[in-house]
């Protein structure tokens, strides 16, 4: 039984300067050319002796979150002239603006009463001496890496605007033995790598594409058996029980929660064709939404609720194509050489991330709904299977860089630029990112 | 070649075994005449096991990339599987559908089904019993040869055939 409770982390605006109305210092994450926003952030204050150290670690996990979104660039503290003394002091601007720094974030540990700790944070613009922004955290002090996350999450959707994604895990397969018998089985992890946990035992099968439910801590997955066809399931992360999600002579595979996390879309193969299928949860009724004879796989529904995008192979190659809700209305939207497989809506909607394959490279790429604007952010020999930052404005997905190389995480945001390695326990693949925590 | 043949049946084996021998050369033509061979080598193998499946008829077809129709080869490796089934009426297998790695997860689960599904269409239209035909497909996830070569590839595009109910 594995439990993975997840600490509510309740958020207070904390007093002393009013927030402006119109920040000045602002990233635009749209724009295609970024230079990454010099940023200062010194040590965590410990209030008493004995918290110096969390601050410290604190302070460490933050830079790390702020630095791998590629949109700052973290000055180096041996760079700081002014020692902050303590979260509600004003800065010294001057100090900040010699060495550069265009924002400053400050925080300071306290403890509390009932024995927890508060973070406190305030993110500073050096330019307009001013406060962008002010911020207080409560959690028991074991939980202070969600903390950090929740403090770099304030200071991204402070300077950019919008949510951050940082206070979030990822869900992945991970992958020891040999290639011809593998072993596949989920773990979990904080979405910088930290606090990897197995999920499932992988004794008698290998656990294939896990996806988070946007609203319950469940994840969805295929478990492919020997000798009897593979089977969709559902996994409570909490509490460790799994079921299979109805029980079909045929494969069930692809599975993918629907937006309001009511209902499963998967693929069912029947004689050997497959089609998309959605479950509704609640009754466990099953409703196909495709009839084709060519493979329909991988529905990806649309936040919305009101379309479901999939791959297809019956115009031959397999190419992307959006249809309504209910299986009506279905449409090519995917007009490129080679294959496309894997569509993912955006939690934005705005974009369909897929994979692509085209002469013997696999590409991670994003098109939009109506199919205009395919961009490819990514090449390799093998780049599969994305998955988005609940904001929308990052991807994570698994590579094979070369032939016989094992398969690693990478995140890539959508100018492409700024891709990286996900620090993981092994080869992992099939990475699922989830939606904020609470 | 060393063929095996077993004790039983053995006029009706040694035809596969000829067949077996042909396939050594890759060249598995249908066009293999019925002989008793009664100097035929002895072994232990037992008629209508996997191995004398997989010895003396063929236990595995091939496929093209991104491919689930059957070339001919296969489909006379997929004859004498009809043949072996008819000629071992309580032998039901089950048909696995495979896929190199050069495509996604999902899509290759869904191909594997395809190739499954190819062969055991075939077999039941040579007239064994569809109730005696299972398939599965592990899409790209077991792999029978691990490299990442063109060569592995053409050995991973395939339906192989595992005996789950032994007869005699």
């Amino acid at each position: 039984m594995i439990r993975q409770a997840v600490f509510a982390i309740l958020a207070m605006a904390i007093g002393f300067v009013a927030t402006p109305a119109g920040a000045r210092v602002k990233i635009d994450i749209t724009q295609a050319n970024i230079e990454p926003m010099p940023i200062a952030v010194p040590d965590f204050i410990g209030a008493q002796s004995d918290l110096t150290g969390l601050g410290r670690d604190i302070t460490g996990v933050v830079m790390a979150d702020l630095d791998r979104s590629g949109l700052f660039s973290v000055i180096d503290q041996r760079a700081y002239v002014e020692k902050l003394s303590s979260v509600d002091v004003r800065p010294r601007f001057a100090d900040w603006r010699i060495i550069n720094a265009q924002v400053l974030v400050s925080g300071e540990v306290r403890p509390t009463p009932d024995g927890r700790i508060e973070v406190a944070t305030r993110v500073w613009d050096v330019y307009s001496n001013e406060q962008l922004g002010a911020v207080s955290f409560k959690t028991p002090s074991d939980n202070w890496r969600r903390a950090a996350h929740k403090v770099a999450d304030f200071v991204y959707k402070s300077l950019t605007g919008e949510d951050g994604y940082f206070d979030t895990r990822i869900v992945f397969v991970h992958e020891t033995g040999p290639k011809e018998k593998r072993n596949k089985r989920l773990m979990i992890m904080d979405q910088d790598g930290a606090n990897p946990v197995l999920l499932t035992d992988g004794v008698n099968y290998q656990a294939l594409t896990p996806r988070f439910s946007p609203t319950q801590q469940q994840i969805t997955y295929m478990a492919l058996f020997d000798n009897r066809p593979g089977q969709v399931y559902l996994f409570n992360i909490e509490t460790g029980e799994q079921e299979q999600l109805g029980a079909f002579r045929g494969m069930t595979f692809a599975p993918r929660f629907t937006p309001d996390g009511t209902r499963v879309l998967m693929s069912m193969e029947r004689a050997g064709n497959s089609d998309v299928f959605q479950m509704e949860l609640a009754t466990r009724r099953l409703t196909r939404l495709t009839d084709n004879p060519g493979i329909d796989v991988s529905p990806t529904m649309s936040p919305d609720g009101r379309r479901i995008a999939f791959t297809s192979d019956r115009g031959g190659a397999e190419q992307i194509y959006v249809m309504n809700a209910d299986g009506s209305g279905q449409k090519r939207i995917s007009f490129g050489e080679g294959r496309y497989q894997t569509p993912v809506w955006s939690p934005r909607g705005d974009l369909i991330a897929f994979t692509r394959l085209y002469q013997g490279r696999f590409y991670i790429g994003v098109i939009r709904p109506d199919g205009s604007g395919e961009r490819l952010l990514t090449e390799s020999y093998l780049d599969e299977g994305p998955t988005w930052a609940p904001n929308g404005r990052v991807l994570m997905f698994f590579r094979e860089a070369s032939p016989g190389a094992g398969p690693s995480l990478w995140s890539v945001d959508l100018t492409g630029r700024n891709l990286r390695r996900v620090r993981t326990p092994g080869d992992s693949s099939d990475p699922a990112w989830s939606p904020p925590l609470p | 070649m060393n063929v095996n043949i077993s004790m039983k049946s053995i006029g009706a084996v040694a035809v596969m075994a000829l067949a077996a021998a042909c396939s050594s050369t890759s060249s598995t033509g249908p066009d293999v005449a019925a002989t008793d061979n009664a100097n035929a080598p002895v072994s232990s193998i037992v008629a209508g096991s996997q191995e004398d499946l997989e010895q003396n008829v063929g236990h595995r077809v091939f496929f093209g990339y991104d491919q689930y129709s059957l070339s001919p080869q296969a489909q006379s490796t997929l004859q004498r599987q009809a043949d072996f089934l008819k000629q071992h009426t309580n032998v039901s297998i089950q048909l696995a559908g495979n896929c190199d790695e050069r495509g996604t997860r999902e899509y290759n689960l869904a191909l594997g089904a395809r190739r499954a599904e190819a062969a055991r269409a075939y077999l039941v239209s040579m007239g064994v019993d569809s109730s005696r035909i299972s398939t599965v497909s592990y899409g790209k996830e077991r792999p029978l040869d691990p490299r990442s070569t063109e060569d592995a590839w053409s050995l991973n595009r395939n339906a192989t055939t595992t005996i789950t109910s032994a007869g005699a």
